[in-house]
């Protein structure tokens, strides 16, 4: 008995760290390629710096560019961003759910807003909103709005009618259907919207970031690109990475939580 | 034919409904009347396409705009009712839910404390033969033990008519045998008025008091054959010649009208083929 238990254990453990290692194993070996590539002089090393000089480069940019400070200043935004997605992109698309008019009107509007390019709108950002963390933030988060409201509307029409069905069979009140049903029913649609939008967000805080010298990682990589510090630049847009990686994080664990059994 | 009057837990008098079409007015029911005494299993049986679903619907409340009337305990009843608790044909537990939190749900609709909705639902979890199972999710059980965690949440709002849609649809011949026994014996147990909507023969016959059979399109009552067959009954009744001759009778019935369902859908195809 407690052989089959270890032996399931085991299962668990490979299941959950076979990814991560084949993922870690499948990045190492990329970047000692593109180490190869420059090396052997395939790759210009004046437009891409060694990895190993980005490496390098790191204790240099925690020490005296303040990459930590800048960090913790994207990641800010980017959170206040997600927020403001999460609670106007999801009250969106359930409007549009809730009145057919409103959807059938709005809806091609709302695709048309995903690819604009809304990152050139920042002078008119700037008027606004001044040349402020404000300005960065309401640019990230009307980046990233169209995904997440049309995702919060394809998992809303998609829910089952066998469960609204039996929402109604028990009488529900409309606002109950909603949050018994409709919700969690269409939270993997939302969350996959959440991401794009995150992404759609990320990309676009940093470039205002870059565009108008001001905040986080964004400036940081301006004021490094001007130096033509190319390792160092390198450098801070892994961090710019890391804050992805922790960002889509802290969703996943949030998805989990909501729905345990995804 | 039916329960004795001023006894009858539902009537169902002279409904019809028509939905609008293409090509003109379809009649989905025509001028259906019964009724289902407490305590009675009625099953309606039909050929595909005859209404019964729609009928299950009315009767559920989630179709208006009907003719005729549908009452419980002789006052009618328009739209969802706390009296009728309805398992769909479909899948329809809530995947984000464990068993217990499934079968709990009505009662935290009507605000029962949380300890005692579960204390209770785990009473509803065990009915259904999933003791032990409280805690996994949907997604982990099997076809057969999802359906039985829908029955059991509706089981826990108490309703005084359990009204099912072809519930074991969608599982195999051996499951839905032997689910048939428990919810024979839930019935039984709680002597639960329960009306059943199936195309299946065996089913109708191994688990009712009366069967009405329907008419193919439009959906009319042809005949109500009562099953005479002993109670406390299990699926062991099937191999006795009494089900059999049950069965045979029934099917007479239903084979005249399910063979005018595919002559009368062979002959839509082929107009619509010469249409175009």
């Amino acid at each position: 008995m407690s052989e089959v238990r270890q032996t399931s254990r085991r299962a668990t453990l490979s299941a959950r760290l076979g990814p991560r290692t084949v993922g870690l194993a499948t990045a190492i070996g990329v970047i000692v390629l593109i180490e190869i590539l420059i090396r052997i002089g395939i790759i210009n090393r004046f437009i891409v710096p060694l990895p190993s000089q980005i490496v390098g480069a790191l204790p240099r940019i925690i020490a005296e560019e303040n990459v930590l400070h800048r960090f913790a200043q994207t990641m800010e935004e980017l959170l206040w961003a997600s927020l403001l997605l999460a609670l106007t992109g999801i009250a969106l698309g359930a409007l549009l759910y809730r009145f057919r008019l409103l959807r059938a009107a709005c809806e091609t509007w709302v695709a048309a807003l995903a690819a604009a390019p809304i990152v050139l709108m920042y002078p008119l950002f700037l008027v606004i909103f001044g040349r402020s963390a404000t300005t960065i933030i309401m640019i990230g988060f009307a980046a990233g709005l169209a995904p997440v409201i049309l995702k919060t509307l394809e998992g809303l029409t998609r829910t089952r009618q066998v469960l609204i069905d039996v929402g109604r069979s028990f009488r529900l009140t409309p606002a109950q259907e909603f949050r018994k049903i409709l919700l969690p029913a269409a939270l993997p649609s939302i969350f996959v919207g959440l991401r794009l939008g995150l992404i759609f967000a990320m990309i676009n805080i940093v470039g205002v970031e870059f565009l108008i010298n001001f905040g986080g990682l964004g400036q940081l990589i301006n004021e490094l690109a001007e130096r033509y510090d190319l390792p160092a630049t390198y450098g801070a847009i892994c961090f710019v990475i890391l804050a992805s990686i922790v960002f889509f994080d802290i969703t996943g664990r949030l998805e989990r939580w909501l729905r345990p059994n995804e | 034919m039916g329960a004795a009057s001023g006894t009858r837990a539902l009537d169902v008098e002279h409904i019809s409904k028509r939905y609008a079409s293409a090509g003109g007015p379809v009649t989905a029911v025509d001028d259906m009347s019964f009724d289902v005494g407490p305590g009675e299993f009625v099953s309606i049986i039909g050929p595909s396409g005859c209404g019964k679903s729609t009928l299950f619907n009315i009767i559920g409340g989630l179709i208006g705009d009907y003719e005729g009337r549908v009452a419980v305990a002789g006052a009618t009843i328009s739209g969802t009712h706390p009296a009728i608790g309805m398992v769909f044909q479909e899948e329809s537990t809530f995947p984000w839910r464990t068993v217990v939190d499934n079968v709990a749900f009505p009662l935290e609709l009507s605000g029962v404390p949380k300890r005692e909705r579960l204390e209770r639902a785990e009473s509803f979890v065990s009915l259904v033969g999933l003791h032990g199972f409280g805690h996994r999710y949907p997604a982990e059980l099997s076809g057969g033990m999802r359906q039985r965690v829908a029955i059991a949440r509706t089981l826990a709002s108490e309703p005084r008519i359990l009204l099912m849609d072809e519930p074991f649809a969608a599982l195999d011949e051996q499951t839905r045998l032997l689910l048939g026994d428990k919810v024979l014996q839930i019935q039984q147990q709680l002597r639960q008025t329960t009306l059943l909507i199936t195309h299946n023969l065996t089913e109708a016959v191994q688990l009712s008091d009366r069967v009405l059979v329907m008419t193919y399109r439009p959906g009319r009552l042809k005949r109500v054959v009562s099953i005479e067959l002993p109670r406390p009954r299990d699926s062991e009744v099937v191999s006795s010649a009494a089900f059999g001759r049950y069965v045979a009778e029934i099917w007479q019935d239903l084979r005249e009208e399910a063979s005018r369902g595919i002559q009368e859908d062979e002959s839509r195809v082929l107009q619509r083929g010469r249409g175009k």
